[in-house]
């Protein structure tokens, strides 16, 4: 353009382009973000972040698997042998104390699905074994042997009555 | 760096030469209006609903027992899913009112005469398709506007002589609107708008031939154009800009404007709406359609009026170049045919009694009649200008003319 060449400044025009340009972009950004954001759960799936259980049917040594956000949580009624022996170790690869896993120590609440790559752990006397990559986990969900790198998870949760839980509630 | 890659890609793909041949060196009239902004507008709005409609798809469910909850999912439970939707559903509207404005530019500027023909039938295309998808994306909140609307358009179908009860049931595949007719046109309305962005490219092909018109109507030589970036880039976004301000007020002020009370209640066969009008966009057509006191004759009367605009550059035999710019019985049959087309619309939109019976008859009657009369009107307004004596510059130009069909060829 010839014109430009007798621009008194022609950087001022530069300057208006590159802040059009700019302006435009931040808004085909912020024009791009409700459409992002509509992939995220809905509200009627945030509604199941919370699952209620009752443990008043689970008798010492068994335990219950529940629903929790689409993942299962395994709830364990620890007799008092095994509540001693976990709390007399600090589990394998990933160390940590029994009682900083527990909020009361005859029960064990964690998410039941191996730290490797998703599986859900089968269970045993012991604790769980995997299925899949053969990790092993004990009766506090500590990992005692690999893959899996750490423990299993402890999932928010809060006893709001002796004998009922209510998991995604810290 | 940069130039490195670029050089990489040319000497593989015509990237740098593409884009100066078709964007900025692209030479462009440069006495174009904002009129000429809306087919930049109508690509606009494609991608807006193209990129709405997919995003809306990931929630939506075309089952007859989940669609209308799914719609009301979306507009309670999604994030940001009401925007969607309503951009969807605005977006429809909106549409029609850039290409009808678009189409409406095209008559009153001749843009349709040679050598834009094939440029004029795509845009025709384009606009069946535009249709087609828009009516089957109506039914999908499967409300009772929804449901009905798509009844009775299928029902048009049984017009058809001899097998019109079959093409009604293949279309439906059910006895009424049903499970499967929702899960086809939804089927269609995803794929439907893939083709109409293979026909735009086919519609640009055809208009990076023969280049834009402009509103004199006389071809510029080259000295009269300039390259499309940065003049008409800015001049499109500057429109862009007073197109999206308009469009977010119906969107977050009125889009209930767009959508029927009566759709908010779920599509039940057993009941009709007292009053059931297409959406605005179809009202002219289907004032057309209830005109003609014949199934048959209404169904044809309306597919003709719909499709009749393709003729346009046989029937358009001045020889005086452009639209209404120089024509001044041209410019006035303009104005007739859109305050015809403007009354039909009303027509549609009202309960068919009384005056509006006649009035509506009479506006069907002067709709075809334009395309009718056009070929002698413009032929006999042509030899009156001549006879009077032309401006100038189309005395001119027909002076440096060489014989048509050269011209042409050019």
């Amino acid at each position: 353009m010839s014109e430009s060449k007798q621009l008194a400044s022609p950087e001022r025009r530069d300057f208006l382009e590159q802040a059009t340009v700019a302006v435009g972009a931040a808004g085909v950004a912020a024009a791009c973000w409700p459409f992002i954001s509509s992939m995220n759960p809905g509200t009627d799936v945030l509604e199941q972040g919370t699952a209620e259980a009752n443990l008043a049917a689970i008798q010492p040594g068994e335990s219950l698997t529940v629903s929790w956000a689409g993942k299962p949580i395994f709830i364990r009624h620890r007799t008092p042998q095994q509540v001693a022996a976990m709390q007399l170790t600090q589990g394998g690869i990933d160390p940590q104390d029994d009682r900083a896993r527990t909020h009361q120590p005859q029960w064990l609440v964690v998410v039941g699905l191996c730290t490797h790559l998703g599986c859900i752990p089968s269970q045993n006397n012991e604790g769980w074994l995997c299925p899949c990559h053969g990790s092993v986990y004990d009766n506090s969900g500590r990992v005692m042997r690999g893959p899996a790198p750490t423990n299993l998870l402890v999932p928010p949760y809060k006893f709001v009555a002796s004998d009922k839980i209510v998991i995604g509630e810290a | 760096m940069l130039s490195r890659v670029i050089g990489w890609i040319d000497q593989r793909f015509p990237l740098t030469s593409f884009v100066k041949r078709e964007l900025t060196d692209y030479p462009t009239p440069r006495n174009l209006s904002y009129w000429w902004n809306f087919g930049f507008l109508a690509g606009f709005v494609l991608v807006l609903q193209i990129a709405t409609g997919i995003f809306l798809a990931m929630h939506y469910k075309a089952d007859v027992n989940l669609a209308f909850d799914s719609v009301q999912h979306i507009m309670r439970d999604i994030k940001y899913g009401w925007l969607l939707r309503y951009l969807h559903s605005t977006g429809a509207s909106a549409f029609f009112v850039v290409i009808y404005i678009h189409m409406a530019r095209t008559l009153y500027y001749g843009s349709y005469r040679a050598p834009r023909e094939l440029l004029w039938w795509t845009g025709q295309l384009l606009m069946l398709l535009i249709m087609a998808s828009a009516f089957m994306g109506y039914l999908l909140p499967w409300g009772q506007m929804s449901y009905w609307g798509a009844e009775v358009i299928t029902n048009l179908f049984g017009a058809t002589p001899l097998i019109g009860d079959r093409v009604v049931l293949w279309l439906r595949g059910d006895f009424a609107v049903g499970d499967a007719t929702l899960t086809r046109f939804y089927a269609l309305h995803y794929l439907f708008p893939f083709l109409i962005v293979a026909m735009v490219v086919i519609h640009m092909v055809a208009l990076h031939t023969v280049k834009s018109s402009n509103p004199s109507g006389i071809n510029l030589a080259a000295k009269d154009n300039i390259p499309f970036h940065p003049y008409y880039t800015s001049k499109d976004f500057f429109g862009l800009g007073i197109y999206l301000i308009i469009f977010c007020v119906f969107v977050f002020f009125l889009p209930h404007l767009f959508i029927e009370p009566n759709n908010y209640i779920p599509a039940n066969p057993l009941v009709t709406p007292l009053h059931i009008e297409p959406e605005w966009y179809f009202l002219p057509f289907y004032a057309i359609l209830r005109a003609i006191p014949d199934m048959l004759g209404g169904v044809v009367a309306m597919a003709l009026s719909v499709v009749i605009f393709a003729v346009l550059p046989f029937a358009d035999r001045s020889s005086i170049p452009g639209g209404a710019h120089y024509r001044p019985v041209f410019r006035v049959m303009f104005y007739v045919f859109i305050v015809d087309v403007l009354v039909l619309g009303y027509v549609g939109s009202q309960a068919p009694i009384g005056f509006l019976v006649p009035l509506g008859q009479i506006a069907t009657f002067i709709y075809f009649a334009t395309f009718i009369l056009l070929p002698f009107v413009s032929k006999a307004e042509d030899r009156w200008l001549r006879a009077r004596g032309l401006p100038p510059e189309l005395q001119a130009l027909f002076e440096q003319r060489p014989p048509r069909e050269k011209w042409l060829r050019k």
